[in-house]
Parts: structure tokens; C-alpha cells; sequence
């Protein structure tokens, strides 16, 4: 279908950090016993897309995720490893990889999506109506109110600097206006032309950007070359876009020109336009061509691009894996309400339970686990060869491989790394465990982040 | 008038008992000319009257309509007796098989291929450190396709395998068991020759004779003709079926389902590529004609939009265009069908194995059943295909494959720019000439046609009006105003229900079609025919402006048996205005069915003229039409 797709896996991340790791980059951020990777993969691979170009953020991530799809994705899909300088963001690691880049429209995904909605949709959207750039938008989660009430609190101070505005046409096809994070603190300037033009803007605040975009080659390298301070896809490239749709700068349409001219042959150029003529008036005009008409004539003198919106059915999932809370947050729905975004067996063969351990609902055991006796799990994931001890109650947690957890631990919506070592009688709550850390016996933790010093 | 009336409805085989009320009593339904002649004419016109009501006592065609009165008995006969067997047609089902393409790509991923990955992880290269920002690519992971000989040639054998279920499986429905047994064992006994296996195949033939004895009343249920017909079809691959078919499908309409027959539609339903989900209130009259859930066809065909692997991208976009109703009109839609078309032979090779011309129509037919599922084909449309399947039948098998898709291309330009932008400027033409200072027009919906006319007059400096009228859902009209009252035309603008208040002050009706049916009948956008009547009985002249490559030998009387359904949504909401939804929750009522037409049919007794790119013509002139211009040049 003449796509190329683009996933931007990232590498370390900040606002992960107890749990990424030079060990562990992002991509490889095991969610349900599953690298984060392997969501967005899967669903590539679902739909039938099977040519990747995946990018990571720095050397070492790259070998590291390099050899997992290797070892992964052998025979099912064929992937291109790209790995670009750190903190260059998604344009710049676009820009690195501009010329590989020859299919008529690129698709970029991010690899911390963990979502069902159908990269197909957003193409089919982006191809019928010619656009220039199509984001995928989908319902903010409600997160915070729906669960325990322990991380609630926090929730809600995070909540309100996330806020995203995005204006959209009265039919919702078409992106107007968007604007995230920071610059919302600030005033938002709305276009005078654009709201002329269109008549009616429809400005939501419960939509959210899936970062799934849909470009057209042509316009996205050439945005990139001009605009060399141009450093993240989602708050300079697609905002950039969107305000300038009515005034498209002569270079996008002279190239688009350009292209459709080559592409028929000038036999009958007269006729030529008739054909247009009569293509044209046959669909609804959108305000983009109403308003490269002037008022008395039907020469298109204004040049203009469109920017569609595809936004995902309220019922879809959609999360992005950017923050602790949105780690949690998925780990719980994948095994729980979302578990069709995992095909294969959710309990793992063959874990050893002791008499009287119980595992509840919404819960993931990974092969070659042990536990001891009168345990409690709750919707909880609890990842390869792990050594639980007798007495331990695990809550609303994730626990990754390898760890070893003594006797007589609590631990309650917390996050504990590969290879941690709980000695005896350790209580966690809401706290995060880096790898490879080990607590002392007996020690009480709440609310903290603890995470063993670099060397 | 009378005379004619009763003819055609006497003539008529088949009285439909309508679903909107309960049986009438049957001598009303024959002597009660038929409903939509009700609000022009009194019940029983006098003769005179009626004399003064034809198109003659206008003070228009001066050019060629001859008296309508005395011609046109004449003329329904004959119509009648040419046209018969293709209706008789028309009312039968057909299907189109489609060749089964998906095996090929099934199987192309199966485990059992040979797949490599290109490099373990331990030898994985370190990817050099580089502080321009260019990177390079690495290829961790490859799928290794077999070179596409062996692939085809691994597909082949599939297909080989398959072959004998698939024959029996068509099989199946048709004859009885003792039948297919014996067909069974003959075919392995035939094939056990080849394979020298004796013994085995003499044994086999001996059981053919002992069980075909055994259940002798079985087999003879069917007749001995059918028994070699099936044979002969499994011989040729399930061809057997098809070939009859084939034949009808010459002189026959475009083959359409009748969607009230359930065995069919479940069939159609397994091979579809758009997943529909038929609605369930259908109005009892219009059950034969498709109709879905609108809501649920869209974001079905774009979650595939990866999986389509044999669709060109530009056929997949004009479907979705046609699906979601971004192209609409009849010129535009074949054109835009036909530029996807040119895309997708200009991307075309032929597959190993296979020659140009059959490979590329099996192409074409997919594309074309994808677009009918998309959105019912309009009859000019069938005409384009019909036309570009014979130009690739009858492409010389000495062209080389470059030649012969430049030769298609060429073809298609030269369709689009003859039959259709030539053709259009030739009726802009002729239909000037019939415009005068002065004349106030009338026009519904929004026809490209009659929109040319009107600014083509304009420029010729002629002073007239225009009248738009529209109708709900679609509003076409108000984008043909848009642009009319843009280049300065004097318009009037208003919905088809005030037609009879703003027809006495008309001069003549300007009308667009969607085809012209060979006797006579205008098959176009709803309301249409409304207008018609009305400018009729207020004794203006209606002229219809139609491209010749529409005209179609289909014989319609109604517009029943064939039209196409919309969405039942658009005419139970207004969008925009929640507030006037009154029919919020009662649309999957039990006892509710709601009916949004597409076309309707105008009987030829309400058309003035029609003119196309031969000149104006009266209505009854269109058989002519038909078959010269089929004879000269669709199918040269």
C-alpha cells in the first residue's frame, strides 16, 4: 500500500528512571512479562505490516533491542534497526533517518503505545482524504478515579499539566488546532483565518494524542530540512503543520504539484483541468478548498493542506507508556480488562505454588516461579524464575524476573525490578525498586524510589 | 394517453403486490394507472385533454419530436418485443464468482517456508557511533521470501491440492451422493493411469459401477443431462457452472443480486471483502436490493487497510471514497474508478505463468466486485468496465506486456476524454442553442452537465434565471448554487416541495441522468422524476441532458427493480439539529422501516428531449442510439 512505517522506540527515559535502566532501556520494559516493544510489533504484525524501520535512542539500546527482535520477531517480520544520538528528540531521529525514507506516506509510531487501535484506520483515513499529516487521537483514560484509592491522590496533582487542547471541525475529520503540555500554561492563540474559515471549531479537552501519525513523505522531509530547530514530532512538527494548513507554505504545494503533473501525462491538458473540474465538484468541498477559492473566481490562488484526525472508538485501548503511573496502569489493564492485546497464554506453565498460596484475578505468573506457602497475590505480575517466600502478600504490583522476595514481605502498588533481593519482613508501598537492588530485612519503605548507585 | 396506459400495463407480466398496503382488489391494480402518475393527472383524462398535454403542444421542439400520440403504441410494442428476453433476465439473480486469490497469500507466511534470519544476535555488528545525525539501518530481523518462481510455483501446487475439494465441494449442492462417489472415484481412477497404480484404480472403477447400482433411485432423481454437465464442469474446474452464465451475460443488464434470495446473499457474504452487516428493517418492496448498516462499513474496510493485499492502493482509495460518499455523481465516479484503474495496469505485471489478458481482467473483476461492494456500480459505470474488459480481450497476443498496458492506458484516456469530456462540451453544445434571453431554467440536484450548460450560456453573454431545486438528504444543490451564483448567474434557490408553485414561472427543465434506459425511461437522482411530472402538467418542456456512454438497453417500467438504498440514518436525522430528532430510538422499531431512495425512474412520457452527444432526440429515439453507438463504437 506504498507506507513505510517508522517506530520511534526511544531509549532511557527520565521519567522512568528507577525502572529503565542501562540493562533495561525503555523499549525493553517488560509489561506483563512482555517488552513494551512487543505491544506495538504485535499489532504491526497483525496488520499485515511487516516491513519496520525501529529507532532507538543511543549504541547500547540499540544492540540490546536489536538482538531481542532478532531473537522475537525471526521469520515474521523484517526490521530495520536505526540507532540515533540520545536527546535529539522524534524529529531529529526522523531527520537521521530521512533517507531511507521513499514510500508515499510514512507511518510513525511510538514504541511505548500499548493500544488496539488499527494502524490500517489511520492509513485509510490519511489516503482518503490526501492529507498531509494524520494524528490518531483517542479518549484520555480515566485513570485515578476507577482504581484503589492508593495512587489516587497522586494522580490527581499530575493530571491538570497534561491536558491536552485539540480543536476540531465540526465533523471531526479535521485537525484545527493542537496544542500539549507546557504550552497550555500560556495563553492559547487561536488563527482568526483558519476559525473564518471553518465557521465552527469544536475544542476537546478529553482527547489525547496516541502518537501515531500518518505523514506524506514529501512534506514531512521537507518540514524536517527547513526547520533544523525543529526537535519533537508532537510539539513542533504536528503543531507547525496544523497552524500553517490555509497558508501552506509554496514549497509543500509546489512539490505536490509537481508530483501529479509528472505522474499523468500532459496529452490533453485541457481536458485535464475538466477532469479535475468535474472531480471536484463531485465531493463535498472541505473548508480547505472553500477557502483557497476566492470569492469570485474558482482559480485556487491560496495553497492549503489538510490535516485529518483519526480518533479511536471510545471502547479501543489506548495508553502510552510515558510515566510510573501509566506503567502500573497498563500492567493492570493488559492482564485484566485489555487482555486481548496479548495473544498468547496469560499464566505461564507450570508455576510452583505453596498449600494455602492464593492468586487472584488480573493476575500473571511467569514460567519457572516459585512461591511458598500462604501467599497472596492480587492483581498482580509476577515475572520469570521469581523466588517468593512463605507469607508474602503481594498487591497491585509488578514484580519482574529473577527477583527473590523473603518471607513474610507486604508489598502494595510497587514496581520491583530484575534481580532485586527482598530479605525478610520488608514492607514496600508505592515504591520502586531499581534493579539489582537489594533491601535489608525488617526495613519499612513507603513512597520512595530506590534504586542502587551507578558504579 | 389512455390507450398507452393501459397497454403498458397490460403488457406488464408481472403485477408486484406492494408492501405498503394490504392486498388491493386485482382489477384495480390493473386498470389504476400506476401510482406515481396520481398527482399530475385526473383519474380519467379525456383524449383531448391528453393531446394537449404531449410534448407537441409545446412551444419548444421545434427540432425532432415527432407527435407522441400515434408513435409511441407503435414503439412500446416494438420495444416490448425487443426488450423482452433481457428483462426476463434482469428479474433473475446472478452472481459474479470470484476467482479465490487469498490462497496465494495465506499460504506465502506459512511455517513451513523457508525463512533465515539474516543475523544471530551474538554476531550482531556495533553500530558505529556517529556524530552526524545520518544513521544506518540494520537489519536484525528478515522474513526470506523464496525468489517469486519458486514461490509460484509453490503456490501452484497449492492450488493443485486444493483443486479436487474445491470441484467437489461445488459439487456438493448439486448432485446427489451416489453421484458425486462415482465422479469421485472416476477422476482418481482416471488420474491413477497416469500414476500406475493399477490394481488400485481397477478396484476403485469396479466400486463406481457396484455403488451406482446400488442406488439406482437416487441417481436417477437427476436427469442423465446434468450428470454429464457435472462431469464436464469438474473436468474443467467448476467452469461448467459458469459458462451458461457467461453467455447471458452479454446481451443481459449488469448481473445484480437479488438480496431477498438468502442462500445467495450467504454466499456472496463469505467471499466479501467488506465486512457488511445487513440492516434489518428493510421495507417489504425494496427487499431485493441491498442494504447495510452504514455505520459499520467504514471503520471495517480501514482497520484492513494493510490486509488488502491484492487491491492497488488507488482502487482501495476510490472505494473508500465511493463508501464514504466523497465522490458522487455518475461521470465523476467512473472517472475516478477508471484513473485507478490506469494506476493500477500501469503498476501491473504479469505474474509468471500467466498471460496479460486473462490475469488482468481476473485483476479488473476483483477490483470491480471490491468497488460494487463499496457502493453499487451506476449503469455508466458497468458500460466503462464492460468497455475496458473488451479492449483487453481484444488486445493483440503479439503486444509485448509494456505495449499492451500503454495501449490500455491510452484506451482509458481516450474513453474518459471521448465518451465522457468530449461528449459533454458536444451537449453543452447542442442544449445552448435552447436558451434563450429571458428563459428563467430550472434544474434539480446537481448534474455536471447542465451545470456546464448554464455557465457556458452565461459566458455567451445570454440574460435567463435560474432556479435550483434541491431536496433533502444529499443537498447537492446548494454546492451547484455555490458555484453558479459565484460566476454571477441570477439564481433562485428552493427544495422540491415548493416545485409546483415555481414551475409556473419556468421555461424549461434542465435536467441531469444517471442512464437512459432504452425505452425511453430516465433513470436519475430521486425526485427527478417529480419534477418532471410537475413541469409536465404545468406544460413546460423537459429537457434531459445525458452522455451516450450512460445509455443502457435495460428495460425498466419502474424504478423498483433495480435502484440502490441509502443510508436509512440521513433521512431520520437532521444533522446538526439535535433538537429535531424526533425519531431518536424508534429507528430499530419492529414496525418501523425507513426508505431512503437513491434514483427513481421518469417515465418517457414526461421528457421533452433528450439531448446528447448525437443531437437531440426524442425519447423514443433511444433504442437507435443504443444499438449503433454499441455497434460503432464501445465495442470496436
Amino acid at each position: 500500500m506504498d507506507f513505510q512505517v517508522v517506530v520511534l522506540a526511544g531509549g532511557n527515559s527520565k521519567s522512568l528512571t528507577p525502572l529503565v535502566s542501562k540493562d533495561v532501556p525503555k523499549p525493553l520494559l517488560p509489561v506483563a512479562n512482555h517488552p513494551v516493544l512487543y505491544y506495538v510489533l504485535h499489532q504491526l504484525e497483525e496488520s499485515n505490516l511487516k516491513d519496520l524501520i525501529v529507532v532507538v535512542e543511543g549504541e547500547d539500546a540499540g544492540l540490546l533491542v536489536g538482538a531481542w527482535i532478532s531473537g522475537t520477531f525471526v521469520d515474521r517480520l523484517h526490521v530495520e534497526i536505526a540507532a540515533v544520538p540520545e536527546d535529539i528528540g522524534t524529529a531529529g531521529a526522523l531527520r537521521a533517518i530521512s533517507h531511507y525514507l521513499t514510500a508515499k506516506d510514512i507511518l510513525v509510531v511510538s514504541g511505548d503505545l500499548v493500544s488496539d487501535v488499527s494502524p490500517g484506520a489511520v492509513a485509510a483515513t490519511h489516503r482518503r482524504h490526501d492529507a498531509v499529516v494524520t494524528a490518531t487521537l483517542c479518549c484520555v483514560p480515566i485513570s485515578g478515579s476507577s482504581e484503589s484509592g492508593s495512587s489516587g491522590g497522586k494522580d490527581k496533582t499530575k493530571k491538570p499539566g497534561r491536558y491536552n487542547i485539540i480543536g476540531l471541525d465540526p465533523r471531526k475529520q479535521f485537525l484545527l488546532h493542537i496544542a500539549t503540555g507546557a504550552e497550555i500554561e500560556k495563553d492559547t492563540r487561536l488563527q482568526k483565518h483558519l476559525l473564518h474559515a471553518v465557521g465552527q471549531m469544536e475544542i476537546r479537552s478529553d482527547l489525547m494524542d496516541a502518537h501515531m501519525y500518518a505523514f506524506k513523505r514529501s512534506v514531512l522531509q521537507e518540514v524536517l530540512d527547513r526547520k533544523d530547530t525543529f526537535q519533537s514530532l508532537k510539539q513542533d512538527v504536528v503543531p507547525y503543520l496544523v497552524r500553517s494548513q490555509l497558508k501552506s507554505e509554496a514549497v509543500l504545494s509546489g512539490i505536490r504539484q509537481a508530483e501529479e503533473d509528472g505522474n499523468e501525462k500532459v496529452s490533453f491538458p485541457n481536458n485535464q483541468v475538466m477532469v479535475s473540474q468535474i472531480l471536484a465538484n463531485a465531493s463535498t468541498p472541505s473548508f480547505h478548498e472553500l477557502y483557497s477559492m476566492d470569492a469570485d473566481g474558482s482559480a485556487q490562488t491560496r495553497k492549503t493542506h489538510k490535516c485529518c484526525a483519526y480518533i479511536a472508538s471510545s471502547s479501543s485501548y489506548c495508553v502510552r507508556l510515558n510515566s510510573i503511573q501509566a506503567f502500573m496502569d497498563i500492567n493492570r489493564d493488559v492482564t485484566g480488562e485489555a487482555d486481548h492485546l496479548l495473544s498468547d497464554n496469560v499464566i505461564g506453565p507450570s508455576p510452583k505454588l505453596g498449600t494455602k498460596t492464593t492468586v487472584g484475578p488480573h493476575c500473571m505468573l511467569g514460567e519457572g516461579s516459585e512461591m511458598g506457602d500462604k501467599c497472596q497475590v492480587k492483581r498482580s505480575v509476577i515475572g520469570r524464575h521469581c523466588r517468593i517466600g512463605s507469607h508474602v502478600k503481594v498487591v497491585n504490583s509488578v514484580v519482574m524476573n529473577h527477583v527473590t522476595i523473603g518471607d513474610c514481605c507486604i508489598i502494595q502498588g510497587s514496581v520491583i525490578c530484575s534481580n532485586v533481593q527482598l530479605l525478610e519482613r520488608v514492607v514496600l508501598k508505592d515504591c520502586q525498586v531499581g534493579a539489582g537492588f537489594v533491601v535489608t530485612a525488617g526495613s519499612e519503605y513507603k513512597g520512595e524510589s530506590l534504586a542502587r548507585k551507578e558504579k | 394517453m389512455d390507450p398507452r396506459r393501459t397497454a403498458r400495463t397490460v403488457s406488464d407480466p408481472k403485477v408486484r403486490q406492494v408492501g405498503f398496503f394490504t392486498p388491493a382488489p386485482p382489477e384495480r391494480s390493473i386498470s389504476d394507472p400506476p401510482r406515481f402518475q396520481d398527482p399530475i393527472q385526473p383519474p380519467s383524462p379525456s383524449p383531448t385533454q391528453v393531446n394537449d398535454h404531449s410534448p407537441s403542444g409545446n412551444s419548444l421542439s421545434p427540432v425532432m419530436i415527432p407527435p407522441a400520440h400515434h408513435h409511441s403504441d407503435n414503439f412500446l410494442r416494438t420495444a416490448l418485443q425487443v426488450t423482452s428476453p433481457t428483462k426476463a433476465f434482469s428479474y433473475s439473480a446472478k452472481t459474479v464468482t470470484i476467482p479465490p486469490e487469498n490462497e496465494d497469500v495465506a499460504s506465502s507466511f506459512s511455517p513451513g517456508r523457508k525463512v533465515v534470519s539474516a543475523k544471530s544476535p551474538s554476531s550482531f555488528p556495533g553500530v558505529k557511533a556517529s556524530s552526524v545525525p545520518a544513521s544506518e539501518l540494520t537489519t536484525v530481523s528478515v522474513v526470506n521470501l523464496p525468489p517469486g518462481i519458486s514461490e509460484k510455483a509453490g503456490g501452484a501446487s497449492v492450488e493443485v491440492q486444493n483443486d479436487r475439494p474445491v470441484s467437489a465441494k461445488t459439487l456438493k449442492e448439486k448432485t446427489s451422493k451416489a453421484e458425486r462417489r462415482a465422479l469421485q472415484e472416476a477422476q482418481r481412477a482416471a488420474k491413477a493411469a497416469a500414476k500406475a497404480e493399477g490394481t488400485k484404480a481397477s478396484s476403485a472403477a469396479s466400486k463406481v459401477v457396484t455403488s451406482a447400482n446400488t442406488k439406482p433411485s437416487k441417481a436417477a432423481k437427476s436427469s442423465s443431462q446434468k450428470n454429464d454437465g457435472s462431469q464436464v464442469a469438474a473436468s474443467e474446474k467448476k467452469g461448467g457452472d459458469r459458462a451458461p452464465e457467461k453467455d447471458r451475460k452479454k446481451d443481459a443488464p449488469h448481473p445484480r443480486m437479488q438480496y431477498d434470495d438468502k442462500s445467495r446473499v450467504e454466499k456472496a457474504k463469505k467471499r466479501a471483502v467488506v465486512k457488511q452487516t445487513e440492516a434489518r428493517n428493510r421495507v417489504e418492496l425494496f427487499r431485493h436490493l441491498p442494504q447495510y448498516e452504514h455505520g459499520t462499513q467504514l471503520p471495517d474496510l480501514e482497520t484492513k487497510f494493510f490486509e488488502l493485499d491484492p487491491m492497488h492502493p488507488a482502487v482501495y482509495k476510490v472505494g473508500l471514497q465511493y463508501l464514504s460518499g466523497d465522490i458522487r455523481g455518475g461521470n465523476a465516479r467512473c472517472i475516478a474508478m477508471f484513473q485507478a484503474f490506469k494506476e493500477a495496469i500501469k503498476d501491473y505485471s504479469t505474474p509468471p505463468e500467466k498471460t496479460l489478458i486473462r490475469d488482468l481482467t481476473a485483476r479488473i473483476s476483483s477490483y470491480v466486485s471490491f468497488l460494487i461492494e463499496c457502493r453499487p456500480l451506476s449503469i455508466s459505470m458497468g458500460n466503462a468496465i464492460k468497455f475496458l474488459k473488451n479492449r483487453i480481450a481484444k488486445l493483440p497476443l503479439a503486444l509485448s506486456e509494456s505495449e499492451a498496458k500503454s495501449t490500455l492506458m491510452l484506451d482509458i484516456d481516450r474513453f474518459i476524454n471521448e465518451k465522457i469530456i468530449l461528449s459533454e462540451k458536444v451537449i453543452v453544445k447542442h442544449a445552448v442553442t435552447k436558451i434563450q434571453d429571458g428563459d428563467v431554467l430550472l434544474t434539480y440536484g446537481a448534474s455536471s452537465v447542465v451545470e456546464m450548460i448554464l455557465l457556458h450560456a452565461h459566458e455567451l453573454g445570454k440574460h435567463f434565471h435560474v432556479v435550483v431545486v434541491d431536496s433533502r438528504p444529499k443537498l447537492e444543490g446548494q454546492l451547484l448554487l455555490r458555484r453558479l451564483v459565484r460566476k454571477g448567474l441570477s439564481c433562485t434557490y428552493t427544495h422540491v416541495n415548493a416545485v409546483s408553485c415555481i414551475m409556473q414561472d419556468v421555461t424549461r427543465v434542465f435536467l441531469g441522468a444517471s442512464s437512459v434506459l432504452s425505452n425511453g425511461t430516465v433513470y436519475s437522482r430521486v425526485g427527478t422524476a417529480c419534477v418532471a411530472m410537475v413541469a409536465h402538467a404545468f406544460r413546460v418542456p423537459v429537457l434531459v441532458c445525458c452522455e451516450a456512454y450512460k445509455f443502457h438497453e435495460r428495460v425498466q417500467l419502474d424504478s423498483i427493480c433495480f435502484n440502490e438504498l441509502g443510508n436509512p440514518d440521513a433521512i431520520s436525522k437532521v444533522q446538526g439539529r439535535e433538537e429535531i430528532n424526533y425519531l431518536d430510538g424508534l429507528v430499530n422499531q419492529e414496525n418501523l422501516q425507513l426508505l431512503n431512495l437513491i434514483y427513481d425512474a421518469t417515465p418517457s412520457d414526461y421528457v421533452s428531449m433528450i439531448i446528447t452527444d448525437y443531437g437531440m432526440i426524442p425519447p423514443t429515439s433511444v433504442p437507435v442510439i443504443v444499438r449503433e453507438y454499441r455497434r460503432d463504437h464501445l465495442w470496436s
